[in-house]
C-alpha cells in the first residue's frame, strides 16, 4: 500500500489541496463514515439518506456480497450466510466464543496446529475470517465516501474500543488494509467521542466517557485542556454491549413460551435470528414506552405473542448495567480522581439510550450525563476531525490526543507467572526494556512468551506471541544479559525485540504479534482484488519504489535547505551523496536496488532527523513557531 | 539524541531538584508532545517518523518519572550515583519496618474480610504518610543536600508506593 501512504508535500501535484480523509466508526451493530467539510464534521449518508450502515454482511447465492440494510433484512431467511456483529469475533480464537449455542454460524478453526486458533466462519462463499468480513463493511463505507466526496481517499482514521487488546487492534488494521484503506491511525472510540464533544463545547476539565456500544463497553477518563485530550485511564469489557440486553429478552421470551407450550420444538437458526431481531426491537421500544409486545411466527407455524414491561426489562438486565460499574470504578481509581473531580459525563453508543443505564450512571457520578450529541454518531464525528488533522488539512497545533494502553503487557517467567513490562494506562507511544538471564549453564536459546492482561498467572492472560531467541553465546547460568524491549506505537500496537548484550555477539529477533492474517495472506488477497491490468507485480513494485524514492529525495532536500545548519558540512555532504546516488538508481528499472538506496538514505539522515526533532522541541519550549518542521 | 535531552529535568526545562513546579512540568510536557507526537508526522518519511517516535517515547517516560514523587526521588539519587533500590541498600529503621508490617497485616485482614472500605481507609492513611515523606525529601534534597538521608526516606516512599499498589490490586480483584 506504499502508493497511498506517500503524501509528502513537494511530491503531490498540489500540496495545499484539501486531502480527502475520513473517520470510520466500525461498530458491532452499525458502522458510519464521516468527514470534515467546510470546517464541519459531518456523517456521510448513502443514496437512501441512511447515515448508519448496519454491520451485516451477506454472502448471497449469486456470489455477490451484500452489506447493510439489505443484508440485515435477509438475516432470518439466510442466517448462516448473513453475518451480524462480526466485531465480536475480531482477533478471537474459537475457544474465546463461549456462547456458541446461541450464534447461528458454523465456526471453524483456521489453523488447527497453532496455539492461536484463529476462527473462521463457514459460508456458501467459503471460509471467511472476521477480518475479511469486516473488510466488506469497510469497503462499502469507502465506496460511499469516495462517491460522496468525488475522489480517492488519502486515508482513514478507524476507531476501536479502547479496551481492545493487541490482537483485536491488529485484526482491525488488517481489515482496513484489505479494504484498500490507508490507515492514518487507529483511534480509541471514547477518545474520538471526547474530541467531537470537547471541541463542540470548548470543554475544560476532567470528563468521563461512558461508551456502551452494541458489543463492547468502554469507559475512559480524560483531562481536557486547551485542545489537549489526555487520557488518564481507561477500562472496559470487550464482550459486553447492547447485544447482551437483546439476548436477555430473547431468553426471557423463550422461558415465557415454554411455560405455556409443553412440547416446544427446537428452534431453527432462522428462528433464533428472528427472535433476536424482535428482542432488539422490543428493547428499543422500551426506551420511550412502558411495555413492548414481541409478536412473530416461527418456522413451524407456532405463534409467539408475549408482552414485556419496562419494569420486567430492568429486572432481567439490571445485572448487565451493574457489570459496567466495576470497570468505571477501576478507571476512576487508576485516574486517582474522586466523583467531585469530574466536570462532565458523556454518554456514547446506542445502548446508552436505555433509561436504566442513564440512571445508573447519573446515580454513581451524582450528575446528569451529557447527551447533547447523537450517541450513535459522536465517535465517527470525532474520528473525522482527527483524520482531517492527520491528513494535514488543518495545521491545528491546538488539537493533540494523548492516549494510553488499556491493558498491561508482560512476559511469562518461571512458574507460569507474568512479569509486567508495560503497565496499563501508560501514555503512548511507549518503549520499555527489561533484562532477563539464563538459568542453565551453556543455555543458547531462550523462549519468550508475550502476554496481555492484569492477572498474575499466564493462563489468565491473553497470549499474544511466542518466539525463541537463539544464538546466545554459551556461558554460565545467570551470566547472559537478555534485554527484551516492548514498544507500543501510537496505534496501540505492540512490537517486541530481544537481544543478548553481554557479549559482542548479537542475537536479535523482532516480533509483531499477529492474530489476524499473516503478511503473505494479506498480500495474496490484495493481489487477487486488483484488476488484471494492474496485476503486473513487477511494474507495480517499480512504480511504488520510484514514488517513495521521489518522496524521500524531495523531503530530504527541503529539510537540508531549511535546517542544514543543524549538522556539520561533512554530514550534509554525506547526505547529499546518498541523495544523488538514489536519484541515479531511481532512473534505472531495478525496484530492489531503489528500495535499498531509499533505506540507505533513510539511515544516513537519522542523526539529522533527530537533530531537527530536538530543535523543534527547543522551539516549542521557548514559544517560537516551529517553521523548520513545515516542509 | 543529545545528552542534554536525555536528562529528564533539562528536557522539561526544570531545575534539577526534588521540589518541582508540577504545573510547568505538565505545560512543558504538552508542548514537547505537541512538537514531537507521531500524529504530527503521519505523512513524513521513515526517518522523521522514527525520530518523532523516539522523542515522544522519551518524553512520556521522563514525564511519568518526574510526576511521581518516589520515582523522581529515585531518579535524582541516580544522578548522584546512588541506587536507592540496590540490594546493598537495605537499611531501614526498625520502627518503620514495624509500621510496614502493621500495614501489611491490616491489608491481609481486610482482604480476608473482603472489606473494601477498610482498604480505602488504609490507602488514604498511606497517602498522607507519603505526603509527609515528600516534604521531608524536599528539605533533604533541595536545602540540606543530604543524599544519604534522602536515600533512606526515598526507600520508605518506595515501600509505601508498593503497599499502595498492592492495596489497589486487592481492591480491584474484589470489585
Amino acid at each position: 500500500m506504499a502508493l497511498l501512504q506517500i503524501s509528502e508535500p513537494g511530491m503531490s501535484a498540489a500540496p495545499h489541496q484539501h486531502k480527502l480523509a475520513v473517520g470510520i466508526d466500525l461498530g458491532t451493530t452499525n458502522s458510519l463514515v464521516a468527514t470534515v467539510r467546510s470546517g464541519m464534521s459531518t456523517v456521510l449518508q448513502d443514496d437512501h439518506g441512511h447515515a448508519l450502515l448496519p454491520s451485516v454482511v451477506r454472502y448471497a447465492p449469486d456470489g455477490s456480497v451484500i452489506v447493510g440494510h439489505e443484508a440485515q433484512a435477509q438475516q432470518s431467511v439466510d442466517p448462516t450466510n448473513t453475518i451480524v456483529s462480526v466485531k465480536r469475533f475480531m482477533g478471537r480464537s474459537i475457544n474465546d466464543i463461549t456462547d456458541r449455542a446461541h450464534i447461528p454460524y458454523k465456526f471453524v478453526s483456521a489453523n488447527e496446529d497453532q496455539a492461536a486458533k484463529v476462527l473462521q466462519i463457514e459460508t456458501r462463499a467459503g471460509r471467511k475470517s472476521p477480518v475479511e468480513i469486516s473488510a466488506e463493511i469497510l469497503k462499502s463505507l469507502k465506496t460511499r465516501a469516495e462517491k460522496s466526496l468525488g475522489g480517492e481517499l488519502v486515508g482513514a482514521v478507524i476507531t476501536v474500543p479502547a479496551y481492545f487488546d493487541d490482537a483485536q487492534r491488529q485484526a482491525t488494521k488488517d481489515a482496513a488494509r484489505l479494504a484498500g484503506l490507508n490507515v492514518l491511525r487507529l483511534l480509541n472510540e471514547p477518545t474520538a467521542a471526547a474530541v467531537a464533544y470537547g471541541l463542540d463545547n470548548a470543554a475544560e476539565g476532567n470528563f468521563v466517557i461512558y461508551d456502551l456500544g452494541g458489543g463492547t463497553f468502554d469507559v475512559s477518563i480524560l483531562h481536557l485542556s486547551k485542545g489537549v485530550f489526555e487520557v488518564l485511564a481507561t477500562n472496559g469489557d470487550s464482550a459486553l454491549g447492547g447485544d447482551d440486553f437483546d439476548h436477555r429478552i430473547y431468553c426471557w421470551v423463550l422461558d415465557k413460551v415454554r411455560e405455556v407450550t409443553a412440547n416446544f420444538a427446537p428452534l431453527t437458526e432462522g428462528d433464533t435470528r428472528l427472535l433476536l431481531t424482535k428482542a432488539r426491537q422490543a428493547k428499543e421500544w422500551l426506551t420511550e414506552n412502558f411495555e413492548a409486545q414481541v409478536l412473530c411466527r416461527l418456522s413451524n407455524g407456532m405463534l409467539v405473542d408475549v408482552t414485556l414491561s419496562a419494569d420486567q426489562f430492568v429486572e432481567i438486565t439490571q445485572h448487565l448495567v451493574t457489570k459496567t460499574m466495576s470497570p468505571t470504578r477501576k478507571a476512576m481509581r487508576d485516574a486517582n480522581l474522586t466523583i467531585e473531580d469530574i466536570t462532565g459525563v458523556v454518554m456514547v453508543g446506542g445502548a446508552t439510550r436505555m433509561p436504566h443505564v442513564r440512571h445508573a450512571v447519573e446515580e454513581y457520578f451524582k450528575q446528569e450525563p451529557l447527551t447533547n450529541l447523537d450517541p450513535d454518531k459522536v465517535v465517527a464525528l470525532g474520528a473525522a476531525i482527527q483524520a482531517n488533522v492527520l491528513a494535514g488539512n488543518k495545521n491545528d497545533e491546538d488539537l493533540l490526543l494523548l492516549d494510553v494502553t488499556p491493558l498491561s503487557l508482560g512476559l511469562e517467567t518461571m512458574g507460569g507467572l507474568v512479569e509486567k513490562v508495560i503497565h496499563r494506562n501508560s501514555t503512548l507511544p511507549i518503549a520499555r526494556a527489561q533484562e532477563f538471564t539464563t538459568y542453565k549453564d551453556g543455555q543458547t536459546a531462550m523462549s519468550i512468551h508475550v502476554v496481555q492482561g492484569e492477572r498474575e498467572l499466564v493462563s489468565d492472560c491473553r497470549s499474544l506471541a511466542q518466539f525463541v531467541l537463539r544464538g546466545i553465546p554459551p556461558m554460565a547460568a545467570g551470566a547472559a544479559r537478555i534485554r527484551v524491549t516492548f514498544t507500543v506505537d501510537a496505534d496501540g500496537l505492540l512490537s517486541v525485540s530481544a537481544r543478548e548484550q553481554s557479549t559482542g555477539v548479537e542475537a536479535r529477533i523482532e516480533v509483531k504479534p499477529s492474530y489476524g492474517l499473516t503478511e503473505d495472506e494479506i498480500t495474496t488477497m490484495l493481489k487477487a482484488s486488483f484488476s488484471s491490468a494492474e496485476d503486473d507485480k513487477k511494474a507495480r513494485m517499480l512504480a511504488e519504489a520510484r514514488v517513495s524514492a521521489g518522496a524521500i529525495v524531495s523531503s530530504v532536500t527541503a529539510a537540508l535547505a531549511a535546517d542544514g545548519n543543524l549538522i556539520s558540512e561533512g554530514e550534509q555532504n554525506a547526505i547529499k551523496t546518498e541523495v544523488e546516488r538514489l536519484q541515479t538508481i531511481a532512473a534505472k528499472d531495478d525496484a530492489t536496488a531503489i528500495n535499498q538506496a531509499v533505506d540507505a538514505l533513510n539511515h544516513a539522515t537519522e542523526a539529522f532527523a533527530a537533530a531537527r526533532m530536538n530543535a523543534s522541541v527547543s522551539h516549542a519550549l521557548s514559544g517560537k513557531a516551529i517553521n523548520s518542521l513545515e516542509m | 539524541m543529545s545528552n542534554a535531552q536525555n536528562d529528564y529535568f533539562q528536557l522539561f526545562a526544570l531545575p534539577e531538584q526534588f521540589n518541582i513546579d508540577t504545573k510547568l512540568l505538565e505545560a512543558n510536557f504538552r508542548k514537547i508532545q505537541s512538537a514531537s507526537h507521531p500524529d504530527r508526522f503521519v505523512s513524513a518519511g521513515a526517518t522523521e517518523k522514527l525520530a518523532s517516535m523516539q522523542l515522544a517515547t522519551l518524553s512520556n517516560e521522563a514525564y511519568s518519572t518526574l510526576k511521581n514523587a518516589a520515582r523522581r526521588a529515585k531518579y535524582l539519587l541516580e544522578k548522584h550515583g546512588i541506587d536507592a533500590v540496590a540490594d546493598t541498600n537495605t537499611a531501614l529503621p526498625m520502627d518503620f519496618l514495624m509500621q510496614q508490617m502493621e500495614w501489611r497485616e491490616l491489608l491481609e485482614d481486610a482482604k480476608a474480610a473482603k472489606d473494601i472500605p477498610a482498604m480505602d481507609k488504609l490507602l488514604s492513611q498511606l497517602r498522607a504518610e507519603a505526603k509527609a515523606l515528600e516534604s521531608e525529601l524536599s528539605e533533604l534534597f533541595d536545602d540540606k543536600k543530604d543524599y544519604a538521608a534522602a536515600t533512606e526516606v526515598t526507600r520508605k516512599l518506595i515501600f509505601i508506593d508498593k503497599v499502595c499498589s498492592d492495596i489497589q490490586q486487592a481492591i480491584e480483584y474484589l470489585d
